[in-house]
C-alpha cells in the first residue's frame, strides 16, 4: 500500500483528477437535466433510435479500421474517404434512377444498384490505396504508412473534390422509406429502422464470414502472426488485400445508409464519420470485430443522447454545437485511460 | 513494345485523371506562349505527363531507333487515351457527374479544333513521345542543358506575374518589363533568351564546375571557411532585402512563410526530434493567437488593452502551458494512438473556441476584432513589410533555440526516445519530463507563429484554426526533411510560399499536399534537406531489399508483386 502510494506521481494524480472531473460532469448535468424534465420520454427514445441509427454507420465504418488494424497494426487514416467515395459516386447513378422514375416505381432494385455502385467504388479506393501507399511500406517505420495514409487521405478527399464539385450534393427521397413506422407505442423512422436492419445483417454477415470461411481463418491467423501465417502455407498479400476489399465493401454499405439518414453527400463527409468509427473500434477494442459494432452503437447513442442528457444540464447554451465535442472526448479518454477497449484487443503480444 | 502501350495508357489515365480533376483548365489560364503558337501550361502539362510516359518507355528499350519507337507508341498511346475523353465525353454527357469536363477542356486538348483534331493529337503526342525517345539517349551533356533551359522557360511562364511585379517596383526595371513579357505571356525572344541563357549556363557549369570546384578545394582553410560564409550572408542578405525589392504582396507571402516556419520549427521539435506525432498542433498556433487577441484587443471582447510586447510573452507562456496541460494525459499514449489522441485534443479545442458556449467571452464564430497593430520605437507595424521583419527576427530566435536544443542533452534524449521509448526509459531518461518538454517548447513556438498571426490579421477567427493547417505543417517538415532545420525552411518555402505565390491554383493546394506525402515517402522519406541520421536510417529499409522506388510508385503495371 505504502509503495502504492510512493509511486503514484503527479501525473496519476492529473489523470485522476481529470477522470473525476469529466465523470462529475457527466453526472451533474444528467442530474440537472432530469430534475428539469425538459425532454418527454418520446423525445428520448427518438434520441437512443437516432443513435443506434448512427451508430450501425460508425460500427460498419469501423470494422474497416479494426479489422486492417488487427492484421497490419496501422490506422488506415483513408478510411473515412473510402466511406465517402463510395456514397459520392452513387449520387450520381441515385439521381439519374431518382430522375427517371426507377427509384419510385422499383424502389428495391435501384436501391440495390445504388448500393451496389457503392460497394464497388469504395472497395476499388481501398484496393488502390493498399496498394499504391501501404503496400510498399510494409517494413518501413511505424510512422512512415501514417503519414502516407493521412496523405492518401486529403489527396482522396481533393481528387473527389475536384471530380464532382465541392457542392453539397442532395441525396433523392425514396418514397418507400418515407414516414414511421409504430413499435408498442413509439414511432420510428422507416429510414433509421432500414439502417439499423442493414447495418445489422452486414454486420453478422462480415462476422461469420471471418469466422466460419476458410479466408476468415486465414485472415484471423495473420492477424495472430503474419510471418507464421505465410510458413503455414498463407498468402499474406492476398488476405491483405482481401481483408482491406472487406473493409472497403463495409464502408461502402455505411456511405450509402449514411446518404439514407443524412440525405446529403460532400468531399469532406468522410473525415468526421472516420474519426468517430476510429474512435469506435478502439472504444470496442481495436483488432476485435463484435467490439467494433458495439463500440459504434455505444458512441452513436451517447453522441446523440448526450447533448441533451448532460450538456443540456449544465447549462450550455446550444448543447448540439458540442455534439462533436463529446465524441472527441470519448475518443481521447478512451486512448488514454482503456486503450484495450471495452471488449479487449484481439492482439497477439505486444500491443501498439 | 507491350510494355511501352502500357505505359502510355498509363500516362494516358494520370493525363485524364488531372484533366477531370480541374487541374489542366486551371492552369490553361497560364500562357506559356502566344506567338507563333497559343501554348497554355495546361496543355504543357497534359504533354509533360505525355512525355514522362515516353521516357520510361524509351529507358527500357534496347537501342536508339528501339527507344523512339517506344517513346512514339508510349506517346500516341497517351494520346488516344485523351483522345477518347475528348470523343466520348460530350456524347455521354460525363459533365453532369465530373465538373470539370467542361467544353472548354476539350477545346484545349484538341488546340481548339474538335473532332477534327484528334488525328493531331495523336499525331503530335506520338512525335512528343518519339522526340522524347531520342532525347534519353542524347548524351548528358546535351540532355541536360536542354531539360535545365525548359524548366527555366516553363519558370518564367508560371512566375511571369511576380517577375512583372518586381520589375515594375522601380522605375529602372520598368522598361524590360515590356521587353520581357506580352500582356498575357512571356514574348517568344524572352523565351529564346532564358532558354539558351539557361542552358548555356548549365552547359558551362557541367564542363568547368569540375575545376572550380578544385580550386576551391584547393584554397587555404581560411580561404574555403569564409567561401562556406558567402552562401549564408549572401542568404541573410538577400532575406532582408527581399521586402524592399518585392513590396508588399511578397512580403506578405514571406510573413505567412515566417509563421508556417515557426510552427514547423514546434512541430519539428516534437516529431522531428522526439518522435510524438501530434496532429493537434495547430491549437497552439490558436492559443497564441487567441491569447495576444484577447490581451491586446480594443473591441468589446479584450481584456487589457495591452501592448502586442507586453502581451506576447504572456501568449507564448500561455501556449507552453497548454502544451504540458495536454501533453500530460497523452503521456503514455505512442505511435498511431497519439496522433489520433492529439487530433482529438486539437479538434475539442477548435470546436469549444467556436461553440456559442463560449462566445461571451472568445467571440464565438464572430471571432476577436480590433487587434491593434504593435509599435516598434515609435512606429507603427502595420504594412508587411514591418511584420515580415518581425517575423524573420521572430523565427531567427526560435531556430536558433531549435538549433541549440539539437545538440544539447535535451535534444539527444528526445532522438533517444524517437528511436525506441522502452530503451531509453531503461537507461534512465526521463521520459515524462522528456516528452512534456517537447510538448511545452513545441507549443510555445506556435504561440509564437499566433502572436504574429493575430496581429497580422487584426483579428482572430476560429476558421483559421482547421486541422488542415497542423496537416499543412505537417506537409512541410516532412517535405523538407524530418528533424532537419533547414528542410523546415526548405518545406515552409516550398509548400506555403509557393502556393501564396501562385493564388490561382490555391484549390489544389490539399491535393498536391496529399500526393507530396504519399510520393515523398515512397521515394525520399528523408526528405529535401534532410538530417543526417534520418537519412541513414530512412534509407536503410529501401536499400534492404524493399520493393524500389520505381515499383512503389505503381508506374509500372509490369512490376512483380512487392513482397511483403
Amino acid at each position: 500500500m505504502r509503495r502504492g502510494l510512493a509511486r503514484l506521481t503527479f501525473v496519476d494524480l492529473f489523470l485522476w483528477g481529470f477522470r473525476l472531473l469529466v465523470i462529475l460532469l457527466v453526472l451533474y448535468g444528467t442530474a440537472g437535466t432530469l430534475r428539469g424534465g425538459r425532454y418527454s420520454a418520446e423525445q428520448w427514445f427518438d434520441f437512443v433510435i437516432f443513435g443506434l441509427a448512427q451508430g450501425g454507420i460508425y460500427a460498419l465504418i469501423a470494422l474497416g479500421y479494426t479489422m486492417v488494424y488487427g492484421i497490419l497494426r496501422m490506422i488506415n487514416f483513408a478510411h473515412g474517404e473510402v466511406f465517402m467515395s463510395g456514397a459520392f459516386t452513387a449520387y450520381f447513378l441515385a439521381i439519374g434512377l431518382g430522375g427517371s422514375g426507377v427509384l419510385d416505381r422499383r424502389p428495391l432494385v435501384g436501391l440495390a444498384l445504388v448500393l451496389a455502385l457503392a460497394v464497388t467504388v469504395s472497395t476499388a479506393v481501398a484496393l488502390l490505396v493498399e496498394r499504391v501507399a501501404y503496400r510498399p511500406l510494409r517494413r518501413a517505420p511505424r510512422l512512415v504508412p501514417l503519414i502516407t495514409a493521412i496523405g492518401a487521405s486529403f489527396f482522396l478527399q481533393y481528387t473527389f473534390r475536384g471530380l464532382y464539385g465541392a457542392g453539397i450534393k442532395a441525396y433523392p427521397e425514396i418514397a418507400l422509406f418515407a414516414g414511421e413506422i409504430g413499435v408498442g407505442g413509439f414511432t420510428v423512422l422507416r429510414t433509421q429502422a432500414v439502417v439499423l436492419v442493414t447495418a445489422a445483417l452486414m454486420m453478422v454477415a462480415l462476422y461469420l464470414f471471418v469466422m466460419r470461411t476458410r479466408t476468415g481463418k486465414a485472415m484471423r491467423a495473420v492477424a495472430e502472426d503474419k510471418d507464421t501465417a505465410a510458413l503455414m502455407g498463407i498468402d499474406v498479400d492476398r488476405i491483405i488485400v482481401v481483408t482491406f476489399a472487406l473493409g472497403g465493401a463495409a464502408a461502402g454499405v455505411a456511405g450509402i445508409l449514411y446518404a439514407l439518414v443524412f440525405k446529403q453527400v460532400h468531399f469532406f463527409m468522410g473525415f468526421i464519420p472516420g474519426i468517430k468509427a476510429f474512435t469506435a473500434a478502439v472504444l470496442g477494442g481495436i483488432g476485435n470485430i463484435p467490439g467494433a459494432m458495439l463500440g459504434g452503437m455505444f458512441l452513436g447513442v451517447v453522441e446523440s443522447v448526450g447533448p441533451a442528457l448532460f450538456l443540456d444540464g449544465l447549462g450550455i447554451v446550444a448543447p448540439y454545437q458540442l455534439k462533436d465535442v463529446i465524441a472527441f472526448t470519448m475518443l481521447v479518454m478512451v486512448l488514454i485511460f482503456r486503450p484495450s477497449g471495452i471488449l479487449g484487443e484481439r492482439l497477439a503480444g505486444k500491443r501498439a | 513494345m507491350r510494355g511501352a502501350v502500357s505505359v502510355g495508357l498509363l500516362s494516358g489515365a494520370v493525363a485524364v485523371y488531372l484533366a477531370l480533376v480541374g487541374v489542366v483548365e486551371q492552369l490553361h489560364a497560364r500562357l506559356v506562349l502566344v506567338e507563333p503558337v497559343r501554348l497554355s501550361l495546361g496543355q504543357v502539362a497534359l504533354f509533360l505527363v505525355g512525355l514522362g510516359g515516353a521516357v520510361a518507355a524509351a529507358r527500357r528499350a534496347k537501342g536508339g531507333s528501339a527507344a523512339a519507337l517506344g517513346g512514339a507508341l508510349a506517346g500516341v498511346s497517351a494520346g488516344a487515351v485523351l483522345s477518347a475523353l475528348v470523343l466520348a465525353g460530350p456524347p455521354l454527357n460525363i459533365r453532369a457527374m465530373f465538373v470539370n469536363a467542361s467544353p472548354p477542356l476539350f477545346a484545349l486538348v484538341t488546340l481548339g479544333r474538335g473532332h477534327a483534331g484528334v488525328p493531331t493529337v495523336l499525331a503530335l503526342w506520338g512525335i512528343l513521345g518519339a522526340a522524347a525517345g531520342v532525347a534519353v539517349r542524347l548524351p548528358a551533356r546535351l540532355r541536360r542543358p536542354l531539360a535545365w533551359g525548359a524548366v527555366a522557360v516553363l519558370l518564367l511562364s508560371v512566375f511571369q506575374e511576380l517577375v512583372q511585379l518586381i520589375l515594375q517596383a522601380s522605375e529602372h526595371t520598368e522598361g524590360v518589363t515590356s521587353l520581357l513579357f506580352t500582356p498575357d505571356s512571356p514574348t517568344p525572344g524572352a523565351a529564346v533568351a532564358v532558354f539558351v541563357v539557361t542552358a548555356g549556363l548549365n552547359a558551362l557549369w557541367r564542363a568547368r564546375g569540375a575545376e572550380v570546384r578544385r580550386r576551391a578545394g584547393a584554397l587555404s582553410p581560411g580561404g574555403r571557411r569564409t567561401l562556406r560564409l558567402v552562401g549564408p550572408a549572401a542568404a541573410v542578405v538577400a532575406a532582408l532585402l527581399l521586402p524592399v525589392v518585392g513590396g508588399a504582396f511578397v512580403s506578405q507571402v514571406l510573413v505567412i512563410v515566417g509563421l508556417f516556419t515557426l510552427m514547423g520549427l514546434g512541430l519539428n521539435l516534437e516529431v522531428g526530434f522526439a518522435g510524438l506525432l501530434d496532429l493537434g498542433f495547430v491549437a497552439f498556433f490558436a492559443i497564441g493567437a487567441y491569447t495576444v487577441g484577447l490581451l491586446t484587443s480594443v473591441g468589446n471582447l479584450g481584456i487589457a488593452q495591452m501592448s502586442f510586447w507586453a502581451a506576447l510573452p504572456v501568449a507564448v507562456v500561455v501556449a507552453l502551458v497548454a502544451g504540458v496541460i495536454l501533453g500530460i494525459p497523452v503521456l503514455g499514449i505512442r505511435g498511431d494512438y497519439l496522433a489520433i489522441a492529439t487530433l482529438g485534443f486539437g479538434e475539442i479545442v477548435r470546436l469549444l473556441v467556436l461553440s456559442d458556449f463560449l462566445r461571451p467571452w472568445l467571440g464565438g464564430s464572430q471571432g476577436l476584432l480590433d487587434i491593434p497593430k504593435p509599435v516598434f520605437a515609435g512606429v507603427e507595424l502595420v504594412g508587411p513589410e514591418h511584420l515580415f521583419y518581425v517575423t524573420l527576427a521572430f523565427s531567427a530566435v526560435v531556430a536558433y533555440v531549435a538549433w541549440r536544443l539539437q545538440d544539447s542533452r535535451l535534444g539527444r534524449v528526445w532522438m533517444a526516445i524517437r528511436e525506441d521509448e522502452d530503451v531509453a526509459e531503461a537507461l534512465g531518461v526521463d521520459l515524462v519530463s522528456a516528452k512534456l518538454l517537447a510538448y511545452g517548447l513545441g507549443a510555445a513556438f506556435a504561440g509564437v507563429g499566433g502572436a504574429i498571426f493575430a496581429v497580422m490579421l487584426g483579428s482572430v477567427f476560429p476558421h483559421s484554426f482547421q486541422l488542415l493547417i497542423s496537416i499543412n505543417v505537417l506537409a512541410l517538415i516532412i517535405v523538407g526533411g524530418l528533424g532537419s532545420l533547414p528542410g523546415v525552411i526548405v518545406g515552409a518555402l516550398a509548400l506555403v510560399g509557393l502556393p501564396e505565390l501562385l493564388r490561382e491554383f490555391g484549390e489544389f493546394r490539399f491535393l498536391v499536399y496529399g500526393a507530396l506525402l504519399v510520393v515523398m515517402m515512397l521515394l525520399r522519406p528523408e526528405g529535401l534537406w534532410p538530417a543526417a541520421e534520418q537519412r541513414r536510417e530512412l534509407r536503410e529499409h529501401v536499400e534492404a531489399g524493399e520493393p524500389s522506388a520505381e515499383e512503389a510508385g505503381g508506374r509500372h503495371p509490369a512490376g512483380e508483386p512487392a513482397g511483403g
